[in-house]
């Protein structure tokens, strides 16, 4: 049977994971490859990297790590940020990348979505899509959250999906942070009327959250950044815990 | 050990050499006919479309190369597909090693999504590939095409239907999955296939 994804998300600055991640016993907590790899061994499904470098003359050291990301972790991962052309693209799945993340790029360029399906396959495009709860609409937001779009996120993932998109990613800005659970009734209708995956991002405090999200929110897959990095939840307490409540996960690995 | 990764117009080479690094063999990626003939395994891996892919292999000959190798082979993802007789996707003849037909998932239910994206049970494993694996261990899957059960399967799982995780015929082999992207069972199922008794090695059971 296939399982429900668990996800930890890494962002990275200048090539190395951003400051507050807390891991004991790592070479150098701020080497994603060395988080990646304990996150991997402790039976992460998937492992997302975005790249939050301002500059454009770091993007360099992305790549790099990337490829060594590729070498040194065995299983899958997407890579995002500051992806605008089907040339970033070539570039990161040349360098290793299985998937990539398209955010604002493909709100201001929809077209960019087709042109990297028809290049590479659907399977490598996730679209993550930032939404907020506005006035009974989920509004679609540009530049991480700061800039509101005229898109609604149910449309605009169904047109993301209809453009080629492989999978999407789907953060509730309202519930980002809060720790008190995802958007389990906007996501529920977004994997119903979606025939590619979901993966859920933004509220998970407990391990009755992805419970939540998977039964009453249906979604593929969920993500988590600082409930994994600050060990609140440990993916192997989470899995046990999500087996016994008869969730499908992969518990050998 | 000479292992060769046939190089083609498909995605997912470097992965796969990067797989096989990690369990210390140093691959050769190369198209040339004399080196691929020449190994004692080859691996024909990729990400791609049936049609493009089988054009290719056959514009360049690539294709009798294929079929011509008397040492172990593994398929993986597409290069399963395509040692098929069939492939629905742009109604494709493959190279017709395996005679089983690769056909399109068809969803009866709005729960199954395509692609088949993630982690998945191997089932009825049988033979020295997956020696050593656990019964229901998972491995990772990206596909929205499949080889039916048949004659040849050796694994399968379910996704809306049981089908071929896994084929094998004489000395070759193939995985529908990604044992690149599989974590430590993905590992172990390519040791076992650099360092099994496979069919068609040297020392092995089937002479070719």
């Amino acid at each position: 049977m296939l399982a429900k994804r668990i996800i930890p998300c890494l962002d990275i600055k200048d090539g190395e994971t951003v400051k507050g991640v807390k891991f004991l016993g790592l070479r150098s907590a701020g080497d994603p490859v060395e988080l990646g790899k304990l996150y991997s061994d402790q039976g992460a499904d998937e492992l997302v990297f975005l790249d939050i470098t301002a500059s454009h003359e770091k993007r360099k050291t992305f790549v790099d790590l990337v490829r060594r990301i590729a070498e040194n972790i065995s299983i899958p991962f997407t890579v995002g940020g500051g992806i605008n052309a089907l040339e970033d693209v070539a570039v990161l799945l040349a360098a290793g990348a299985d998937k990539v993340s398209l955010n604002s790029a493909a709100l201001r360029n929809p077209g960019l979505i087709e042109e990297i399906a028809k290049n590479f396959g659907s399977q490598v495009i996730t679209v993550a899509i930032d939404a907020n709860p506005q006035e009974g609409q989920w509004i679609c937001y540009l530049n991480g959250g700061r800039i509101p779009t005229e898109k609604i996120l149910f449309g605009w993932a169904h047109e993301a999906q209809e453009r080629g998109a492989g999978e999407i990613l789907f953060t509730s800005m309202a519930h980002d942070g809060m720790k008190s659970g995802y958007a389990n009734d906007a996501l529920a209708e977004l994997s119903g009327m979606l025939r590619i995956p979901v993966i859920a991002s933004g509220g998970a405090g407990k391990m009755e959250d992805f419970e939540d999200v998977f039964v009453k929110g249906k979604a593929d897959a969920a993500l988590a950044a600082s409930l994994f990095h600050f060990k609140e939840l440990e993916i192997p307490v989470l899995k046990q815990y999500l087996h016994t409540k008869g969730i499908p996960v992969r518990r050998l690995y | 050990m000479k292992v060769v990764i046939i190089k083609y117009n498909a995605g997912n080479i470097f992965s796969v050499d990067c797989a096989l690094r990690r369990i210390g063999v140093d691959a050769v990626i190369s198209d040339d006919p004399a080196l691929i003939r020449a190994a004692d395994r080859v691996i024909f891996p990729g990400v791609g479309e049936a049609s493009t892919t089988m054009n290719y292999l056959r514009s360049t000959g690539l294709d009798q190369v294929i079929l011509s190798l008397k040492q172990p082979v593994l398929g993986i993802c597409i290069g399963q597909q395509l040692l098929c007789s069939h492939s629905e996707e742009g109604d494709t003849p493959c190279l017709g090693f395996f005679e089983e037909k690769v056909v399109e998932f068809r969803p009866t239910h709005a729960r199954e999504k395509i692609p088949q994206m993630g982690w998945n049970t191997l089932e009825n494993m049988s033979g020295p590939l997956f020696e050593g694996i656990e019964k229901e261990s998972y491995v990772y899957y990206v596909h929205s095409f499949y080889a039916e059960i048949g004659a040849n399967t050796i694994a399968s799982t379910d996704y809306i239907l049981p089908f071929s995780a896994a084929l094998h015929k004489d000395n070759f082999y193939s995985v529908q999955f990604h044992p690149e992207k599989s974590g430590r069972v993905g590992e172990k199922i390519l040791r076992n296939f650099i360092f099994g008794p496979m069919e068609g090695a040297e020392g092995g059971v089937y002479a070719g």
